[in-house]
C-alpha cells in the first residue's frame, strides 16, 4: 500500500509540472501584460519599463518559468502583480471559504441523494423510482447560475428569508447563525447538481448489492428488512459511491467559479475571475497549481479510501 | 446433462439467426423507443435543431434591431418583451439556439474525432507511446477544468469558435481513455485474432472490426458531452467570458439578471433563456440515457 502511494505521488509530480508549463505558456501567449493595466496617457514610459523589469517580464519565457519554479521549490508562490501581496497568503485566505462552501454542498448533496437513491433501488420500477430518476436528471441539467438566480429570486428577494450574497451581514455581529443563513443558497445551488448525479449512482450500486446472496442469508437468519437494507446492503453499496464523491472535487472547483461570482462568496472561484480581469498572472498560476494539487490529492485519497473500505481491492 | 449440451448449440445458432434477421440497429431503436423520456428528449432536441437552422424565418423580429421600447413587458408585438436596449427577447432567444447547437455539436464532433484517433493509436501502438498518452490524459483530467478554460478564453479572446476549441481541448481525454480501454479488450477477442491470422491489414482490423464494436460507449459519452458543452458555454457566457453581446446566447441573456432590479421587475428577460438551457440540456441527457439503455440490454 505504502509503495503504491509513493508511486502515485511520484507519478503526480511530472503531471503537476506539465500543468504548470502549459499554464505558463498559455498565460504568456496573452496579448498585453499586467503593467499595461496601470497605463494612463500621462504615465511616463520609463516607469512602466522599470516596473516590467522589476516583475521580470522582460526575461525570456523559459527564464521566467525557471525563476517561478525555483521560488516554488522554496515554498513561495510569488507575489501578486496587481496588489504585491504574497500569492500564497491571498489564496490561503480564500481557500478556506471555498472549502467550507464545497464541503457544505457535498454534505447537503449526499444527504439528499442517499435516502432517495436507497428508496429508488428498494422500490425499483415504482412510481417513486420513476419520478426521482426523472428529477435527478433535472438536478444535473439545471445550470448552477440559473438555479442560483431562481433561489435568490424566491428566497432572498420575494420571501426575504435568506440573504442575497456574501458570507455575513455587513458590520458583522450576526454570529454563527448569520453565517449559516448566508451559506444556504450558494450551497443549495451547488448541491442540487451533486445530488442529481449521486442519486443514480447510489441507486445503481444499491441494485447491484440487493441481488447478492449474503442479503438472502441475512434475511434467512431473520434479520429485519430495515436492517437488511440500511445496514447490510447500504454499507456495501456505498463503496463504489466513494469513488464518485472523489470525482465531484474537480467539478466543485468549476461550480465554485460561477456560484461564488453570483453570491459574492469570497473564495478562490471569485479570486480566479478577479485575477483574470486584472491579468494578475502570478495569482492565476498559483490558483491553478493549488487547484490541481487538490484535485490530484483528492483522487489519491479516494483510491486509498476505496481500498480501505473494500479489502477485496488491492493496489500494486 | 450431456443431452442438454447437445441440444443447446442448435437452439443458440437458431436464436442468433433470429437476432441477425432483425438487425442490430432495429433492435436498438426498438429498445430506445421504449424509453419514453428519451423519445421526448429526442423530439425536443430535433425541434431545437430545426429552430436553430431556420432561425431567420421563424424569428418575429431582427434580434439586433433596437426599438424605442426599452425593457418593455411582453405584449402582442413583442411576445416576450424587449431587453434593456430595446431588442426583442423572443427573437434573441430563437437566434441564441444557434449558439447552443453549434457549441454543443461542434465541440463534440471535434473532441470525439480527436479522442478516438488518439485512443485507437495509443492502444494499438502500446509501449511508451501508450504510457505517454495516458500521462497526458492524466494531466488534462487533473486540470481544474473551469479555471483553465477561463484563462484560455481570456487569452484567446472570447468568441464562439474559441469556446468550441477550448471545450474540446479539455474533453478529449475521457474519450481517448474510453476508446483505449475498449480497444485493449477487443484486441484479445477471438474474431480480431482471427482477422490478424487471416492477414488483414491493420487499418482494416482497426476500422472495420474493432471500432464498430467500440462505438456504443463512444456514442453515449458523446451525447452527454453535447449537453455538458452547452451547459459550459452558458456558464462562461453568463460570466461574460463566453459569447459576447450583441450576439445572443442563452447564457449572456441571463447576465443582466444579476442586478436585483432586472431580476424582480423584468422576469421576462431572464426566465425564458434559463428555462431554455434547462430544457435543451435535459432533453439531450434523456437521449443519452435512452441510448445507454438501448446499447446495454443488461440494465
Amino acid at each position: 500500500m505504502l509503495t503504491y502511494v509513493i508511486r502515485r505521488i511520484l507519478i503526480a509530480i511530472p503531471v503537476l509540472l506539465g500543468i504548470t508549463i502549459i499554464n505558463f505558456v498559455i498565460i504568456n501567449l496573452a496579448p498585453g501584460n499586467p503593467v499595461d493595466m496601470y497605463m494612463t496617457p500621462d504615465t511616463p514610459p520609463e516607469l512602466l519599463e522599470l516596473r516590467k523589469e522589476q516583475l521580470g517580464l522582460n526575461d525570456p519565457i523559459i527564464v521566467q518559468y525557471i525563476k517561478w519554479l525555483g521560488q516554488l521549490l522554496s515554498g513561495n508562490l510569488g507575489y501578486s502583480f496587481s496588489t504585491s501581496e504574497s500569492v500564497g497568503s491571498i489564496i490561503g485566505e480564500r481557500l478556506g471559504q471555498t472549502m467550507l462552501l464545497g464541503f457544505c454542498a457535498l454534505l447537503l448533496g449526499l444527504l439528499i441523494a442517499l435516502p432517495i437513491g436507497i428508496m429508488s433501488a428498494v422500490k425499483q420500477n415504482s412510481k417513486f423510482d420513476y419520478v426521482m430518476t426523472g428529477l435527478s436528471f433535472v438536478g444535473t441539467s439545471i445550470p448552477q447560475f440559473f438555479l442560483g438566480l431562481v433561489c435568490i429570486y424566491i428566497f432572498a428577494v420575494n420571501l426575504g428569508w435568506l440573504p442575497v450574497g456574501g458570507t455575513e451581514t455587513l458590520g458583522g455581529g450576526g454570529g454563527i447563525g448569520d453565517r449559516i443563513l448566508h451559506i444556504v443558497l450558494p450551497a443549495v445551488a451547488l448541491a442540487v447538481g451533486i445530488a442529481g448525479r449521486k442519486v443514480r449512482y447510489i441507486r445503481a450500486s444499491m441494485l447491484d448489492v440487493l441481488k447478492q446472496d449474503y442479503l438472502r442469508t441475512a434475511r434467512a437468519k431473520g434479520v429485519r428488512e430495515f436492517f437488511v437494507t440500511n445496514k447490510h446492503a447500504l454499507r456495501n453499496a456505498l463503496i463504489p459511491v466513494i469513488t464518485v464523491v472523489g470525482m465531484e472535487i474537480p467539478l466543485l472547483f468549476g461550480g465554485a467559479v460561477i456560484v461564488e461570482q453570483l453570491f459574492q462568496w469570497p473564495g478562490i472561484g471569485q479570486l480566479t475571475i478577479q485575477s483574470i480581469m486584472s491579468r494578475d498572472y502570478s495569482t492565476i498560476m498559483g490558483l491553478n497549481l493549488v487547484a490541481a494539487i487538490i484535485v490530484l490529492s483528492a483522487n489519491l485519497l479516494t483510491d486509498i479510501f476505496y481500498s480501505v473500505a473494500d479489502p477485496r481491492i488491492k493496489y500494486h | 446433462m450431456s443431452t442438454v449440451k447437445t441440444a443447446t448449440p442448435g437452439t443458440v445458432v437458431y436464436a442468433v439467426r433470429e437476432e441477425r434477421s432483425e438487425g442490430a440497429f432495429r433492435q436498438m431503436s426498438r429498445r430506445f423507443m421504449k424509453h419514453k423520456l428519451a423519445v421526448v428528449g429526442l423530439v425536443i432536441t430535433l425541434f431545437l435543431i430545426f429552430i436553430a437552422i431556420f432561425a431567420p424565418w421563424l424569428s418575429p423580429h431582427n434580434p439586433y434591431a433596437v426599438t424605442a421600447e426599452f425593457s418593455a413587458a411582453p405584449s402582442s408585438v413583442h411576445l416576450l418583451g424587449t431587453d434593456q436596449v430595446g431588442r426583442d427577447v423572443l427573437a434573441r432567444l430563437i437566434y441564441a439556439t444557434r449558439v447552443s447547437v453549434i457549441v454543443g455539436f461542434g465541440t463534440v464532433a471535434l473532441y470525439v474525432t480527436f479522442g478516438t484517433v488518439v485512443g485507437l493509436l495509443s492502444a494499438y501502438i502500446g509501449g511508451w507511446v501508450d504510457m505517454l498518452v495516458m500521462r497526458i490524459t492524466d494531466m488534462f483530467m487533473a486540470f481544474p477544468y473551469m479555471m483553465v478554460i477561463l484563462v484560455v478564453v481570456s487569452v484567446l479572446g472570447p468568441t464562439l469558435w474559441t469556446l468550441v476549441l477550448v471545450l474540446a481541448l479539455f474533453s478529449w481525454p475521457a474519450i481517448a481513455r474510453l476508446v483505449r480501454g475498449s480497444v485493449l479488450t477487443l484486441k484479445q477477442m477471438d474474431y480480431v485474432k482471427a482477422g490478424v491470422s487471416l492477414g488483414l491489414s491493420t487499418p482494416r482490423i482497426v476500422f472495420r472490426h474493432i471500432l464498430p464494436n467500440a462505438l456504443a460507449p463512444i456514442i453515449v459519452n458523446a451525447t452527454f458531452g453535447v449537453a455538458a458543452a452547452i451547459m459550459a458555454e452558458s456558464g462562461l457566457s453568463f460570466l461574460g467570458m463566453g459569447v459576447q453581446p450583441p450576439t445572443a446566447s442563452w447564457g449572456n441573456m441571463l447576465t443582466d439578471a444579476q442586478s436585483i432590479s432586472v431580476m424582480t421587475d423584468q422576469p421576462w428577460l431572464w426566465l425564458p433563456p434559463g428555462i431554455m438551457i434547462l430544457v435543451i440540456v435535459l432533453a439531450i441527457n434523456f437521449v443519452g440515457d435512452g441510448l445507454r439503455d438501448a446499447f446495454d440490454p443488461k440494465q
